[in-house]
């Protein structure tokens, strides 16, 4: 299920301004990694670079590698939705389909993909992926009405348990949490907990408590000056992290004297 | 006052609330407005009359100008500046709104009035084949049959045409191709309707050598039909937030599939309206009509082969005919028109509240 990502030497550019410099790192497979650093220091560019989300923006462009258990998703000859099948995506603000039911949301995946699904298979992979948000309880009586009529949170849980039901490998998550208040907050964090029994997850957050909290990795963003594209400044065990990071950019940032 | 209070009492809170910090302040009270009008309305009928204007219209416009100062110089002695200006604004609106309803509303009562004359049933289903222009009698239903084949057919070619020409601009277009696009839909939107009759006649009829026909017509009304089109569903499909393709696309959802699937579903309502006051638009056009479709008495099912009528034509027509039993049927027809994209424009409102996307529980 779960896959592991090798990034190596990646730069990501909109139009002529490069936004990430010369990134490598790994992502472990089944575990959890938090990406924190300041806002436009391309966290959630580089994120997006990880399912080639980045070149639907116009003019996103990328060079260098990430590798996906040795396959290299910028390859000749990959297919860009089928790396975005493998590598799952939540978004900073809840979005589902305006037009569809929950259940519909959560069949989305599959349904707009065209595959022909039973309906008894179907009706399986939504009440399995609606239990793997967490939601299934909440919704599982009102499962026709409409996703956006839901809360904030449960919007969230909604579109997580869409992005699962397609049985993705990875799942990144751009600030999942930022619009929603501490006790859906809770419910998301959970849910990463168990989650990340299944897939590998990435996160981009800016509430230092939050990755502390929930990733086993922690790499720290920076920017080299104004104007100047976001680089990596340190990936680590979270807990080294937050304790005694090896760059002293890290600890200022973490201990909030700058940024 | 307040001065006077300030003197003997310094201590603040102990005198009278001065006036300029306080919270209240006399307001008019709220029939005001109303009362205010009924009166500018008698006195411009009093000066009307009394100075032997015969046009109603001054009386209204005598009303309305006494009624903007009025209120100004009332709201000024009663509520300061601030509220006069306000009321000022206010009552200009509402001046505005009603001058501008003021010939809406007389031209429905008008064809109301004078087009429920002749119109009956046997008026909707009966042509004017065999009926002299002069006798009373004689009906809309070939010019109805045309009107609905030849808009039919002009919708069949511009709403696929600039359906797929807004996908193309909004979610594919770059660079020079969808900037040359755009500016000719532009160039398009301002094209006369006598341009694009002409045009069709010189290339289909003159140059192609086919004779008249409504489907000569359709084409003209397509050219005229597409730029609207193009421009109310590039306007709903840019309102479709950039979240939900993302949504889609990062489930491996190919982008023909996201715009098929959960682009054109989320905007269908906005956009069946739009085409539906495209179709509105050109339903009364009659110059291509009389170029191009060339006008008939008889009913001419086929739209593809001979002359036809439609509705506008015939107006045009019973109203040259210069004669009172054509006088009524020209009204009748006008309102036949009228009630046609009344409904149109109904039915684009029903379909836009029915498929909007569902927010609320």
């Amino acid at each position: 299920m779960a896959k592991r990502i090798d990034v190596s030497g990646l730069s990501a550019f909109y139009g002529a301004h490069k936004a990430i410099d010369d990134i490598s790192m790994t992502v472990e497979p089944r575990s959890v990694t938090a990406f924190i650093g300041p806002s436009g220091c391309g966290k959630s560019t580089f994120l997006r670079t990880l399912n080639r989300m980045h070149e639907v923006t116009p003019g996103g462009r990328v060079e260098g590698k990430v590798l996906l258990d040795d396959e290299n998703l910028y390859g000749p000859g990959v297919d860009p939705v089928s790396v975005r099948r493998t590598v799952g995506m939540v978004f900073q603000r809840p979005n589902p389909f305006p037009t569809m039911s929950i259940y519909e949301n959560v069949a989305a995946g599959l349904r707009l993909n065209g595959t022909r699904v039973r309906k008894s298979e179907l009706d399986a992979v939504v009440e399995k992926s609606l239990q793997g948000a967490n939601l299934w309880k909440e919704v599982k009586d009102r499962l026709d009405k409409p996703g956006a009529g839901l809360s904030g949170g449960q919007q969230q849980r909604l579109c997580i348990a869409r992005a699962i039901a397609v049985e993705p490998q990875v799942l990144l998550m751009d600030e999942p949490c930022s619009a929603l208040d501490p006790i859906s907050t809770l419910a998301i964090e959970d849910l990463i907990g168990e989650l990340k029994e299944r897939f590998t997850i990435v996160i981009v957050t800016h509430n230092m408590q939050q990755a502390a909290r929930v990733s086993d990795r922690t790499a720290f963003f920076n920017l080299a000056g104004v104007g100047q594209p976001g680089r990596l400044v340190e990936i680590d065990e979270t807990a080294r992290i937050f304790s005694n990071p090896s760059v002293q950019a890290t600890e200022d940032y973490i201990s909030g004297r700058f940024g | 006052m307040s001065g006077v209070t300030m003197d003997r009492t310094p201590v603040a809170g102990s005198g009278a609330p001065q006036p300029s910090y306080s919270l209240r302040q006399p307001r008019l009270p709220r029939w005001t407005p109303a009362a205010l009008a009924a009166a500018a309305v008698a006195a411009g009928t009093g000066i009307g009359l009394g100075a032997g204007l015969s046009s109603h219209m001054q009386w209204g416009l005598i009303a309305a100008l006494l009624y903007v100062a009025a209120m100004y110089v009332l709201a000024t002695r009663v509520e300061g500046r601030r509220q006069a200006k306000d009321r000022l604004a206010t009552s200009l609106v509402w001046v505005c709104f009603v001058l501008a309803v003021v010939p809406l509303v007389s031209l429905v009562w008008e064809t109301i009035s004078r087009g429920v004359k002749v119109l009956d049933v046997d008026f909707l289903t009966h042509s004017m084949g065999g009926v002299l222009t002069i006798r009373p009698g004689g009906g809309v239903y070939h010019a109805i049959i045309g009107t609905l084949e030849q808009v039919g057919i002009a919708t069949a070619i511009a709403a696929p045409l600039g359906l797929l020409t807004a996908i193309y601009l909004v979610e594919y277009g770059r660079g020079r191709l969808a900037k040359a696009v755009t500016f000719f839909v532009d160039v398009m939107t301002g094209i006369p309707s006598i341009v694009a009759g002409l045009f069709i006649l010189s290339f289909w009829i003159i140059m192609l050598d086919n004779g008249y026909s409504g489907f000569a017509g359709s084409m003209a009304l397509a050219i005229l039909m597409v730029p609207v089109v193009v421009r109310s569903t590039e306007e709903m499909l840019k309102l479709v937030p950039n979240e939900l393709r993302e949504a889609s696309l990062a489930l491996g959802v190919p982008k023909w599939r996201t715009i098929l699937k959960v682009v054109l579903p989320t905007a269908i309502g906005g956009i069946a309206t739009g085409v539906m006051l495209a179709v509105a638009r050109i339903a009364g056009e009659t110059a291509p009509i009389v170029l191009l479709v060339f006008g008939s008495q008889v009913i001419n099912n086929n739209p593809f082969d001979g002359a036809q009528s439609s509705l506008p034509y015939y107006i045009y027509e019973q109203w040259a005919a210069g004669n009172e039993a054509s006088y009524d049927r020209a009204w009748a027809a006008a309102l036949v028109l009228i009630a046609f994209v009344m409904i149109l424009n109904l039915v684009a409102r029903g379909i836009a509240r029915w498929k909007a996307p569902q927010s609320s529980r």
